[in-house]
């Protein structure tokens, strides 16, 4: 017992000087956890920024002159005033998202009480935007009929108040979600692909049939292999939430950091054997390229991270309920932005060392076969 | 400096004061040379002393540096003159096979390379059947080269550098790793080739001093310095000796020599009464209907030095990994010290050392740090660790290294590490799997002084494969093995004797002619019968100017070979055709942007009919709403929200009722999870309208019959053009088209390039006649077609399976994917000109389309609405302009007359990409 962990321990320590020595995953860990977190954090689409409005103002009126002017950066760009004639090719190229008709004699008939109409074209092509800025649209011209009119006694507002708060997030600063769900997925690609390239690099060298004629067990090596990845990654990811997150993205974290830092070690545990399972399956590094781009890409797709799980078919949840990501983006999200504590990331964690278990014991079978067989 | 005697005067090659680094490392040192025509020229000389590089020069594989280097009467810094002189070389580089493709049959390499050098089909036919009836690789013709043994490889690997009766033929160590019998069969190829085309230069480097005696000249090498040169003759003559081992130590720098003294094998003593230490009975090993290792039987004393004989492939390492206990063995028993080698080989293990045959320490680490780890691992106690590390690096001459890498060591010293990190614990039997290879003649004898005395003074048993017959004579016993069959065992001497040889290398041929009577055939060259005198084309100057440039031949030979290849790859292939396929159905359901069935909680502090009411009418709108069980207090809220198990609660204040038609305005609270700010954001949306059409119901209801306050003002009309019912489907379906194919035909093809940049078979653009727009365009071709069979299946998938109908041109959308492919492609082949290994382009290509597909190519925000960098990204990058094509054509029934801008660009684009990916490739190495 004591040997194999003394296996264990000095075979890990190996595996991180050699890891040390390789400038090029060094690099891609850097670069994972700081620029490629910021630029998706910040180029995070969630929210209508920029839109493109182009306005056909046939009115020529001081409140379609007011309603024009009414959309403002950063929800809007500039609104372009167009001609009827141009709006529809303006469409058509993607030129504009939005058209707002303002018709003819509009302030007229408004003052006369006759209920004028105003067309909102959408490029519903655009989805994130489509929905939520037609609905902004609706407002701003609201609020500006009400402001020219000076009628603000609209029925609803009488009847009664609706009182609308945001928990977690009261904002809605998009970049803090879009920042730590780039980070679950760069924690689950690194951590493949590093015990990945470990292994075949091992495969290749001869270094591994090597200690598999000596007085080492595969268990052992594997184990080494997991254990170092996995503080590798683990001291990346806490040093990407303190600096990047916290630091740069100025996210307020809610919940218990310690508690965090156990998931994403069970989170670990299981992507890095689900690595050794790939790199056994895959001749060489390129094949494990290719295998790894097949399963990560649905793993962070289908996560719930980039898209509610719940609107998703219902066979597809069930699925995903076999991926580690799926579970990692449920507990970040339960203890970093709503703060809750283990009374409820329980679940996903029993979830993580669930799966982890059984890719390991997958991985080490497929392993001890594949070793043998050069 | 002396010259052959039989050489009429002119110089094929002439090098001045020519030097070759790589980065501090000096490959080739302030060398001048002249190699005289029509003769065989040794370079000779072990591992790592520029004998590769030189020839690497000489062919223009490597790009030069420093000096002046002629050859074939022309200066090899011109690059017309090399592209003159490119189809009269062959170059044959170092390693077993290292310019052919594996995947592909010897027939379909030979056909790759005639067709390079430009013959028709009935000359190719001609050529190969020649060729390979010659060298006894005709029944092997359909053989994927992969499958081919060692020697086979470097015959087939002379009959690709023949197949264009070159004027030059460089060899770099084409007999290592290769049986005596195969070793001397080339020879005499080589020599049969020669009284064919007299006037024909070789020049080959070879480690074995023993076949270097045939040649007619030689160039001792050493540190990229020549030693000195002459023929074998005039080589005994200046050092005294009669072998050329001995004569090339006699040259080498006093330094070099020092301590080297002949070798004494002290005879092996040993008790009649003691058991053996390995025993082999009748052990077999068989993969699937290949057997490997065919009932081999031996046994070992303890001390003894037992060597182990045979091709590369012959089973030797099979047998040592039973052995081990790694491999299990099909059948028979192996014993070690009387213990059968079965499931647990723990103790077992420990009593054994173990060297393979590629170095096999880590590369990383320090000497000491790599001494230090095996010391553990062979669970040397911790205290006594660095004890052993002292002794074995103080033994093995290794304290001057204790902190480098080996990385940065010679072969020789390399070599003592391994040997330290298998003898750290004191095995009782060390296994050596080709210890010697590409060590110099000093450091092996030097190696096997140390083996010896681990034999003699402390009984070691020692088990040894190698290629080297001088070393083989120094072991008590040897085994000869061939085809997994060990053809004789006894003493080198008794083998000698019983065949009644010379030598233990012709008692060894002796056996294998015996055993394999194919093997054997080494035809005559046949005549070569031009049958009809081969018609040169009267060819226009201008032709000829083109074809040197790009030539449809080449080109297709080079299509024709990457389809192969690519088609014998089945996870390559796979990623090619479907990747893209299922990944689109992947992303269709994972980025549904329709956010649905939110789940919600209602806090009704009223329980009045109105506030049942108002959260039934939240409750109805079950396309977006899911509820859950009432909540009972605001703590509750807290909780499972924390929880995930709702994303909103609404909670209905006491009174509601009674302040409501009391005109008391009561406020009705929302707590929404923001923690996903898209859905907070929709779910914002949807509340406020929920909410409006409940208080729209209630108005009417209330006021029903009376005279109703004016609703609004105003009429709002909201039309969602191009997809009215704002679902997410019809967009992906063609955004995801673009994504993909800019992404898996750019991986892919980069992967193409670079593979060949790391399997070593760029050479071959290097030094064959193929020009850099031959071979780009030639690999890009048929990643081409796949991503366009590709393209096509995602369209069917869009139309049939999610149901978006193509409204616009279909031709368009045609037109513009198949542009849009080769785009992509292109974009990966330029990828490849700057990267080496195949990870980092398949990151590179990974991020660098990905990355700019998604964020910066309009699919969520307009190009026109991003920020500074952003913009420009996006305004160059091809997915934008490809994007508005699809979206046209898919969601806005567009044609050619709306959408030709884009397509104006993507056919711009296209060769510029084309453009830079042919200039940045590199023709030479440099």
């Amino acid at each position: 017992m004591k040997q194999h962990i003394r296996n264990i321990f000095h075979l890990g320590v190996k595996e991180i000087i050699e890891l040390a020595q390789d400038k090029c995953m060094i690099i891609l860990i850097i670069y994972a956890f700081t620029l490629g977190v910021l630029v998706t954090a910040n180029g995070t689409p969630d929210s209508v920024t920029n839109a493109p409005i182009a306005v056909v103002d046939d009115d020529h009126t001081q409140i379609s002159k007011r309603i024009t002017d009414a959309f403002l950066e950063p929800i809007f760009m500039p609104p372009k005033t167009t001609t009827m004639a141009k709006a529809d090719p303006g469409m058509d190229s993607g030129e504009f998202t939005f058209t707002v008709m303002i018709p003819p004699e509009f302030q007229k008939r408004l003052l006369s009480g006759k209920k004028p109409e105003i067309l909102v074209n959408v490029d519903a092509t655009r989805m994130s935007q489509a929905f939520v800025g037609a609905g902004y649209i609706e407002q701003i011209i609201d609020n500006e009929i009400k402001k020219f009119s000076k009628d603000d006694s609209g029925v609803e507002s009488e009847l009664m108040t609706l009182d609308l708060r945001n928990k977690f997030n009261p904002n809605l600063v998009p970049t803090w979600f879009g920042g730590v769900n780039q980070m679950i997925s760069n924690v689950t690609m690194l951590a493949i692909v590093l015990i990945g390239a470990a292994l075949i690099r091992e495969r290749e060298n001869g270094t591994l049939e090597h200690l598999l004629v000596m007085p080492v067990e595969p268990f052992e090596i594997m184990c080494a292999k997991v254990w170092s990845m996995l503080v590798v990654v683990l001291v990346a990811t806490l040093l990407c939430v303190l600096v990047v997150l916290q630091g740069m993205l100025k996210m307020p974290i809610d919940g218990s950091f310690a508690l965090f830092t156990l998931g994403v070690a069970l989170h670990l545990f299981a992507v890095t054997s689900m690595g050794i399972f790939l790199a056994c399956v895959a001749q060489n590094m390129p094949q494990m390229g290719m295998l790894f781009i097949l399963v990560l890409m649905p793993m962070n797709m289908l996560s719930g991270g980039q898209t509610p799980r719940e609107s998703m078919p219902i066979w597809v949840q069930d699925v995903m309920l076999a991926a580690p990501t799926t579970h990692f983006v449920m507990f970040s999200q339960q203890i970093l932005f709503r703060g809750a504590g283990i009374e409820v990331a329980w679940k996903p964690f029993l979830w993580l060392l669930g799966i982890g278990s059984v890719l390991f014991v997958i991985s080490l079978m497929k392993f001890k076969k594949t070793a043998t067989q050069s | 400096m002396s010259f052959p005697a039989q050489h009429d005067g002119k110089s094929v090659v002439s090098l001045r004061d020519v030097s070759l680094r790589y980065g501090k490392v000096v490959g080739v040192d302030h060398v001048s040379l002249e190699i005289p025509r029509g003769i065989l020229v040794g370079l000779i000389g072990p591992d790592g002393v520029g004998k590769s590089s030189l020839l690497s020069l000489i062919t223009g594989a490597h790009a030069m540096q420093e000096g002046d280097l002629q050859v074939l009467g022309g200066d090899m810094r011109d690059q017309a003159h090399r592209t003159k002189i490119c189809p009269r070389i062959a170059y044959m580089p170092q390693g077993l096979g290292k310019n052919l493709y594996f995947t592909l049959t010897v027939e379909e390499n030979l056909q790759y390379f005639a067709r390079l050098f430009g013959h028709d089909a009935p000359e190719r036919r001609r050529r190969i059947d020649r060729l390979t009836k010659s060298t006894g690789l005709y029944p092997f013709l359909n053989r994927p080269a992969g499958k081919l043994s060692g020697g086979m490889k470097q015959k087939l690997g002379l009959c690709c550098s023949l197949i264009h009766d070159p004027d030059l033929l460089v060899l770099d160590e084409p007999t290592t790793g290769v049986d005596p019998l195969a070793r001397r069969q080339f020879w005499d190829l080589i020599d049969n080739i020669r009284l064919e085309q007299p006037g024909m230069t070789v020049i080959a480097a070879t480690a074995y001093m023993d076949e270097a005696q045939r040649f007619d000249w030689l160039v001792a090498m050493d540190s990229g310095k020549i030693l000195d040169t002459g023929t074998t003759q005039e080589f005994f003559a200046k050092t005294g000796k009669d072998n050329l081992d001995a004569a090339f130590i006699q040259l080498l720098p006093e330094e070099k020599r020092s301590g080297h003294t002949d070798l004494v094998v002290p005879p092996l003593e040993f008790d009649e009464n003691e058991g053996y230490a390995i025993e082999a009975e009748g052990l077999t090993q068989r993969f699937g209907n290949f057997t490997a290792v065919d009932h081999v039987s031996f046994k070992i004393r303890r001390g003894e030095i037992f060597g182990f004989l045979g091709s590369n492939g012959c089973g030797k390492t099979t047998t040592m990994r039973m052995l081990t206990g790694l491999l299990p063995a099909t059948e028979g028993v192996a014993k070690l010290f009387g213990k059968q080698v079965g499931a647990d080989t723990m103790p077992v293990r420990k009593n054994l050392g173990y060297m393979t045959q590629i170095f096999s320490l880590y590369v990383d680490l320090t000497v000491r740090q790599n001494l230090t780890l095996y010391a553990r691992l062979y669970q040397i106690p911790e205290e006594k660790v660095k004890a052993s590390v002292d002794e074995v690096m103080a033994r093995y001459l290794l304290n001057d290294y204790a902190n480098a890498t080996p990385r940065s060591l010679p072969m020789g010293i390399r070599q003592r590490l391994s040997l330290a990190a298998a003898v750290i614990h004191h095995p009782q039997i060390l296994i050596l799997d080709e210890p010697t290879s590409g060590v110099d003649p000093v450091a092996r004898d030097l190696f096997w002084s140390q083996i010896i005395e681990l034999s003699r003074r402390d009984r070691v048993t020692i088990f040894v494969t190698t290629h080297f017959m001088n070393e083989a004579e120094r072991c008590d016993r040897v085994s000869l093995m061939h085809a997994g069959k060990s053809l004789a065992c006894d003493t080198p001497a008794q083998l000698v004797k019983q065949r009644g040889c010379e030598s233990l290398e012709a008692a060894f041929i002796g056996y294998l002619e015996d055993a394999d009577p194919l093997a054997n055939a080494v035809n005559q060259m046949e005549k070569d019968v031009p049958a009809e005198k081969e018609e040169k084309k009267s060819h226009s100057k201008l032709w000829e100017k083109i074809n040197a440039f790009f030539s449809f031949r080449r080109w297709y030979s080079c299509v024709w070979r990457e389809t192969l290849e690519l088609m014998r790859d089945p996870i390559r292939a796979t990623l090619a055709l479907f990747g893209a396929m299922i990944l689109m159905i992947v992303m269709s359901l994972g980025m549904n942007l329709d956010v649905e069935h939110l789940t919600f909680a209602v806090l009704d502090q009223d329980q009045s009919e109105l506030s049942q009411d108002y959260a039934l009418n939240i409750a109805g709108a079950t396309r977006y709403f899911n509820e859950r069980p009432p909540l009972q207090s605001y703590d509750e809220i807290e909780t499972r929200m924390r929880s995930g198990d709702i994303s909103l609660a609404v909670v209905i204040p006491p009174r509601f009722a009674k302040d409501l038609q009391g005109g008391k305005k009561p406020e009705i609270a929302f707590f929404v999870d923001g923690a996903m700010p898209i859905r907070a954001n929709t779910i914002d949306g949807y509340v406020y309208g929920v909410h409006k059409q409940w208080v729209k119901k209630y108005v009417r209801a209330r006021y029903s019959g009376e005279h109703p306050p004016a609703e609004s003002t105003l009429d709002i009309k909201i039309r969602y053009r191009y997809n009215p019912d704002v679902l997410t489907l019809p967009t992906m379906v063609p955004f995801t088209i673009p994504m993909m194919l800019i992404m898996i035909p750019a991986i892919l093809s980069a992967l193409a390039v670079v593979r060949e940049k790391e399997q070593g078979s760029i050479i071959n653009l290097y030094v064959t006649p193929l020009t850099k727009a031959e071979f780009i365009l030639g690999k890009q071709l048929p990643y081409v077609l796949f991503s366009i069979v590709s393209a096509l299946l995602m369209v069917m998938i869009g139309v049939t399976i999610f149901d978006v109908p193509i409204k616009g041109s279909a031709l368009l959308l045609a037109v513009s994917l198949i542009i849009y492919c080769f785009i992509a492609t292109g974009i990966g082949l330029l990828a490849s000109s700057v990267t080496r290994s195949q990870i980092a382009v398949l990151f590179m290509t990974l991020f660098g389309t990905m990355v700019p597909a998604i964020s910066f190519c309009g699919m969520v925000n307009p190009v026109d609405s991003l920020p500074g960098m952003s913009r420009f990204i996006g305004t160059i990058y091809p997915t934008t302009y490809m994007l508005l094509i699809s979206r046209g054509v898919f969601n806005k029934a567009l044609g050619f007359v709306d959408l030709w801008q884009p397509l104006l660009v993507l056919l711009i684009t296209l060769p510029i990409v084309m453009f830079f990916s042919i200039i940045l490739q590199k023709k030479q190495e440099s």
